[in-house]
């Protein structure tokens, strides 16, 4: 039950909505920090979803890329962290395999309210500048609301063959 | 031990409409020997053929998928074994071209080559089966019933270089032919 402190705070439940209106039921996911309360275990318990899980973030880049040649939609759920370690298969792989990665990343320990390259922290403040670098499209989902830009951000991924990535900035309630 | 491309013609001559993923030597030689549009190459980067084959193989259960994933390879993504058993894709065949070297990046040996075994990586993973071949009349006297067995399996091939075939990773990475394969697949 949402208290006076969650004013203001995405929720969880539209999120996996909007996830599920984008067409996608396979989710790849190693646990991350900010969804794995209440968006990855949700998901795990959701019939409507098949979870696959990881040992290690890049294997999922390329297992979303194997679904992709099977005709399947999925998401790559995973820690900011995550991400930065699998910049090689997200460069080979996603970009120049022109594969529709559809990524959503954690960013563990932002400060609510600040935009990433403005963080206190190192790890966070990089992560844009490195997916500008990479010509990676990435949207900022944190408030309520922002969960609208999952669809079109995914529908673009598959349209045109490119990864995305959905920065998920503070813990979905 | 087996050269490598009489070991893949075994293969080759066993095969029906299975998905074939293949990567680095394995790839270059198996599309000379076994052109197909179900062959798939577009791996992208190092270590993760069997992450690809995969994500292919819980998409389609109903096709048999066999990776051929080389040593190096395999230990640059060792943990994909766990995430292979716990999804425990019955279509699943999983083929280890162990020649102890990085044979694409110099012939360098692989770390403690003969120090320890992929089949007993895997088993402990949680593999269903595993299999170990040296020799072309075992690996083709045992082809048709692996190729039928419930996965996951792990196949570790032991082979050395054979006939040389010509390097071609534009084609291995090409997109186009990464789309065709989604085409021909979607209708098989």
């Amino acid at each position: 039950m949402a208290g006076d402190n969650d004013a203001g705070r995405l929720k969880a439940q539209d999120l996996i909505r909007e996830i599920k209106r984008a067409g996608i039921r396979f989710i790849v996911a190693l646990p991350d920090r900010t969804t794995s309360e209440h968006v990855l275990k949700a998901m795990i318990k959701d019939p409507d979803f098949q979870v696959v899980q990881v040992c290690k973030e890049d294997e999922g880049v390329s297992i979303c890329s194997g679904l992709y040649a099977a005709g399947h939609r999925s998401l790559l759920l995973m820690q900011y962290t995550g991400l930065l370690d699998s910049i090689n298969a997200v460069r080979g792989v996603a970009v120049q395999g022109k594969n529709p990665v559809c990524m959503m990343v954690g960013m563990l320990q932002k400060e609510p309210g600040v935009p990433p390259t403005q963080s206190k922290r190192y790890g966070l403040r990089i992560v844009e500048p490195i997916l500008d670098a990479m010509q990676i499209e990435h949207a900022n989902i944190e408030a309520p609301g922002t969960e609208d830009q999952v669809v079109p951000m995914v529908e673009a991924a598959y349209a045109e063959q490119r990864p995305v990535a959905m920065l998920i900035g503070r813990e979905p309630i | 031990m087996m050269k490598r491309d009489e070991m893949l013609k075994v293969l080759a001559r066993h095969r029906t409409d299975e998905i074939v993923v293949a990567v680095y030597k394995a790839a270059q030689d198996w599309i000379h020997i076994a052109p197909s549009d179900l062959n798939y190459t577009f791996t992208g980067a190092m270590g993760q053929g069997s992450s690809h084959a995969l994500g292919l193989a819980l998409g389609r259960p109903d096709k048999r998928v066999v990776v051929l994933d080389g040593d190096g390879s395999l230990l640059m993504n060792l943990g994909t074994l766990v995430t292979i058993a716990n999804a425990a894709p019955k279509n699943f065949v999983h083929c280890v071209c162990e020649n102890g070297t990085y044979e694409t990046n110099g012939a360098v040996p692989i770390p403690i080559h003969g120090g320890f075994t992929f089949t007993g990586m895997a088993k402990e993973a949680g593999y269903a089966n595993t299999y170990t071949f040296d020799n072309l009349e075992d690996w083709d006297k045992n082809l048709d019933t692996l190729l039928k067995e419930d996965g996951p399996i792990l196949v570790d091939l032991k082979v050395e270089p054979g006939e040389d075939y010509p390097e071609n990773f534009p084609r291995l990475y090409n997109t186009e032919y990464r789309d065709r394969f989604r085409k021909v697949l979607a209708e098989s």
